[in-house]
């Protein structure tokens, strides 16, 4: 009897334990972030309120739990057909200022100067050009893009529209979206394409 | 000296990066660990720790007392360990603090300085002369150097903390999408040849970058403390601007923390 009751007390004291802490809803969690930050130069406070998609995004990182397929297929095809393909049909630029554009990561933080290009800092995450040694690995190897995948209407479309929002073929990819979010121009992706699907480019030797 | 074989390992990285095979890019990584290695003889972070050290004992501000009259939560005066058991839930503040914000709120609250002056600018320029802050966070982590972290997670504020910190690692968002998961979230990622640590699920490489801020950056000649390494994060992130001591940059440090108890202390160290 009496060993019932210290167990009962034991149970007790655990759940009074317990009982005390309330994890953080959302909204709070959120709260407390947006209260953390101040705007600077281009980065503005709005920068900070999440579109659906990195919503649903981070929270499938965060618990492991992927994004239904259905759902993620769904969303996907809603992104395809806000992709804007270039006005004049033509899809590749020059190569060479697309090694630049590759080549430099600069644009939209609060240190860049808000007047000059933004690069694409495509090497930061991915191979592209076998002379440049210093790559990243976060992205798969676009070594020999085009002698691989070949020259197709289909291949460059696709290219085109993964660069111009990739989460269209893969919803919590975590590449920028190039065209979307305004950090590169028409013409700058153009070159980028160029870099990767012109037989001449570095990047296809 | 110091100079002298700095100038051989860049040499030696030019000729790394000549040599465009497949291996070079193995080989710039084993030149970059070597120099890294090299760095680790002389580290001037011993002079900013020495500076914070002066500034910790000497009596300053309106009130004229030390920073020994500060509580770091092992008791008021006990500084040796108090790094490695921090964020942390004080009493006093009714709120969880990493070392920093505990040394910006007794510069105010013991030695009665103004916290709006105390905290203009936090991080020191390129090259130029370390901040207050700086230096004692250095003399701060060099007490903890070689204890065990252990982040307490007993009052349910550090709990929050860490909850909050652990929601705000994988928040994606701004322009980029990008979240501190986007590149600290995988095992054996690179940006361009630097590598980085997966702290959300990887408990060696947590365990590596927690106890190795403060650190001496050398390409900034600058001694960088952990609140500048999360508030340079966001600015490559594509964020606004993170607010020195904020509720955020609190909360992020609980969750690496906690994510790399156990581990031993090991800064200021020497990086880049």
């Amino acid at each position: 009897m009496q060993r019932n009751a210290m167990l009962m007390l034991g149970g007790l004291v655990v759940i009074a334990g317990c009982a005390t802490y309330v994890a953080p809803t959302k909204e709070e969690s959120t709260a407390a972030l947006k209260s953390s930050f101040k705007e600077r130069g281009p980065a503005k406070l709005d920068r900070l309120n999440q579109t659906e998609i990195q919503a649903v995004c981070s929270e499938a990182q965060m618990t492991g739990k992927a994004v239904p397929k259905a759902e993620a297929e769904a969303m996907e095809k809603k992104i395809l057909a806000t992709i804007k393909y270039p006005a004049d049909g033509k899809y590749l630029g020059d190569f060479k200022s697309g090694e630049k554009i590759a080549q430099t990561g600069r644009g939209l933080q609060w240190s860049d100067k808000p007047d000059a290009a933004n690069g694409g800092n495509c090497y930061a995450c991915h191979q592209l050009s076998p002379q440049e040694i210093s790559f990243g690995n976060i992205g798969p190897s676009l070594k020999g893009y085009g002698k691989v995948r070949g020259y197709s209407e289909a291949t460059v479309k696709y290219t085109w529209g993964k660069i111009w929002n990739t989460h269209a073929f893969n919803l919590c990819s975590q590449m920028p979206r190039y065209g979307d979010a305004g950090i590169l121009t028409e013409q700058q992706i153009k070159d980028v394409m160029a870099l990767l699907l012109d037989p001449n480019s570095p990047v296809n030797k | 000296m110091m100079k002298h074989t700095l100038a051989t390992t860049v040499a030696a990285l030019v000729l790394g990066a000549a040599s465009a095979s497949a291996g070079a890019q193995e080989s710039a990584a084993e030149g970059i660990a070597k120099y890294r290695e090299m760095l680790q003889d002389g580290n001037p972070a011993e002079l900013v720790v020495a500076r914070g050290e002066e500034l910790f004992k000497t009596k300053r501000g309106p009130k004229n007392v030390s920073l020994e009259q500060c509580d770091f939560g092992l008791g008021v005066g006990v500084i040796k360990g108090a790094y490695a058991q921090m964020p942390r839930y004080f009493a006093d503040a009714d709120q969880v603090m990493d070392f920093e914000s505990r040394v910006v709120w007794c510069m105010v609250n013991v030695q009665g300085m103004d916290r709006a002056e105390v905290t203009k600018n936090p991080f020191s320029g390129t090259g130029k002369r370390q901040t207050d802050i700086e230096a004692l966070a250095a003399y701060g982590v060099e007490m903890s150097r070689g204890m065990p972290v252990n982040v307490p997670q007993g009052h349910p504020k550090e709990k929050a903390s860490y909850d909050r910190g652990r929601y705000a690692f994988f928040m994606r968002g701004g322009p980029y999408d990008f979240s501190c998961a986007t590149c600290h979230g995988v095992n054996g990622q690179r940006i361009r040849l630097q590598d980085l640590p997966n702290l959300a699920g990887n408990k060696g490489d947590a365990d590596r970058a927690f106890t190795t801020w403060p650190a001496y950056r050398v390409s900034q000649g600058a001694l960088r403390s952990m609140q500048w390494r999360l508030y340079d994060c966001f600015r490559q992130q594509r964020f606004p601007e993170l607010v020195f001591l904020s509720p955020t940059s609190v909360d992020l440090i609980t969750f690496l923390g906690v994510n790399a108890n156990g581990a031993k202390m090991d800064a200021p160290a020497i990086k880049r």
